[in-house]
């Protein structure tokens, strides 16, 4: 019960961002908006040469570039919680570690699966095929936003407010983009570049969507099965660091 | 028994030691005021007071729990309110004070009773409904008062309650705080010694970790053998007089 009275402030706490909330739910969607616009200007010979930007692979890809923004919901969260001491004030009471991680989770979760449903619900109206498919690519996301979520809880725990702004704004958000294969495909350039973006979740996570999306369902389970394996450790990461956070109280 | 009896409690960060085998003994509804420069150990008897950090030897019963091996219980008999004024900005004052009451324990029919009655208590009917970032610190100090007695505490913890306030506001915290008097034990930390002297049954004198002096204000003027509180503070916190 704790966890839930817990998790249902944070909740309040990011609907009332504005801010935030926008570059969660209403950035992304100006970017498919511009880049459909892009791709319907391009003559019809070099954007069937151009798979990347047509709804069916762009909007997989939006849709993981999009919860790279709930980082910045839960780093700012717990930022600011223990600049502004309200930690401090948990701390002394009765709730535990995992009760504070699920509390900051929680509230994210349902915020990521309806960032997603959001997008892809725009995506129709660019001409996505609407197939039961969209639904399956929904619960596909879940890792990757568990993922974007321990990112944002690891730097939150450990930076300020300012820092998690440039950390999970800026350098995640770039991070997700370049290595994501959304933009474009990074076997393209191969190498040293090619082979972190494997090493990292977010390619894997945009494919695995992909491959929802296209019907290709038994190429799903080896691309998110990386997501997932980084989803546990990253939210294991983030519980043990919380705890030492907490023991040590800094 | 006593609300807080501590026994050589000590806390050492690598070569530094913060507070040294310290024993005091703070008896039910009192109010026990915590004075010290800068680093002589105040906050960190509090924190560990408060179970937020281990001490590194020795213990501390508080109303006969250990905070060595029986902080769970301990948590739930007391609250702290930070230095900083530690509540959820976008959240309204109502809704802080839910939060921490159902946080305690309570169900969301006991919650809003409790929260009513604070709100009575505290005068804090035109504010209610507002959001805490739009509070002055007045009001937030106030509400973060509230938020530490929702639960019902048998000890509270007040650090620094008035830093930051004008004369005004401090001087209305300091009748929120006179009324508590008696109610409930409360151990303040503050670097006002006129707030100490005005409110305090008894005052720890603290410095480089190690309680220099506790008594009544009257009673540690007459030791430093001095008129004034200010002198006897520089006096015991300077050259420790027992």
């Amino acid at each position: 019960m704790r966890t839930i009275v817990f998790a249902s402030r944070n909740t309040k706490e990011i609907l009332r961002d504005v801010i935030t909330l926008f570059f969660g739910l209403v950035f992304p969607l100006v970017i498919m908006v511009l880049l459909s616009a892009i791709n319907s200007s391009i003559p019809k010979e070099a954007a069937e040469a151009t798979t990347l930007f047509q709804i069916q692979n762009l909007a997989p890809g939006i849709s993981v570039f999009g919860l790279s923004f709930i980082s910045l919901f839960s780093a700012q969260l717990i930022s600011k919680d223990r600049t502004t001491s309200f930690v401090l004030r948990l701390f002394t009471s009765p709730l535990k570690a995992f009760e504070f991680i699920l509390g900051y989770t929680l509230p994210l979760v349902p915020m990521s699966i309806a960032q997603t449903a959001i997008c892809y619900i725009a995506a129709i109206f660019f001409g996505l095929e609407v197939t039961p498919n969209i639904l399956l690519a929904i619960v596909v996301n879940i890792p990757i936003a568990l993922v974007f979520i321990a990112l944002g809880l690891l730097a939150g725990t450990f930076l300020n407010e300012k820092a998690v702004g440039g950390i999970c704004g800026a350098l995640l958000t770039n991070l997700s983009a370049w290595f994501s294969n959304i933009w474009f495909d990074t076997s393209l350039v191969g190498g040293w570049f090619e082979s972190l973006a494997n090493a990292m979740p977010f390619a894997h996570a945009v494919n695995s969507a992909r491959y929802v999306i296209s019907g290709e369902y038994g190429k799903i389970m080896p691309e998110l099965m990386w997501v997932i394996v980084y989803a546990v450790v990253l939210l294991a990461l983030a519980i043990t660091a919380f705890t030492m956070k907490m023991k040590r109280n800094k | 028994m006593y609300a807080i009896k501590t026994t050589n409690l000590t806390k050492k960060y690598k070569d530094k030691t913060a507070v040294n085998s310290l024993n005091l003994t703070v008896n039910k509804g009192e109010l026990y005021a915590l004075l010290g420069v800068n680093g002589a150990g105040k906050s960190t008897t509090i924190k560990m007071l408060s179970c937020l950090i281990p001490p590194t030897s020795g213990d501390a019963l508080l109303l006969d729990n250990s905070i060595v091996s029986d902080s769970a219980k301990v948590k739930q008999l007391i609250n702290v309110s930070p230095q900083e004024t530690a509540v959820a900005e976008k959240l309204s004052v109502r809704e802080n004070l839910e939060l921490v009451a159902r946080i305690y324990g309570a169900d969301r029919k006991t919650a809003k009773s409790k929260v009513d009655d604070m709100i009575e208590k505290f005068d804090m009917h035109e504010i209610v409904n507002s959001r805490a970032k739009t509070l002055s610190g007045g009001w937030q100090r106030r509400l973060s008062i509230a938020m530490a007695l929702i639960s019902e505490p048998e000890i509270l913890f007040l650090d620094e309650p008035t830093l930051g306030l004008d004369v005004l506001a401090r001087r209305e915290l300091w009748t929120v705080i006179e009324k508590l008097k008696g109610k409930i034990t409360i151990i303040l930390t503050t670097h006002y010694l006129e707030e100490a002297e005005a409110l305090s049954d008894r005052i720890g004198i603290m410095a480089k970790g190690e309680l220099k002096a506790e008594n009544t204000a009257e009673n540690l003027k007459r030791l430093a053998d001095t008129d004034s509180f200010e002198e006897a503070f520089i006096r015991i916190a300077g050259e420790g007089v027992k």
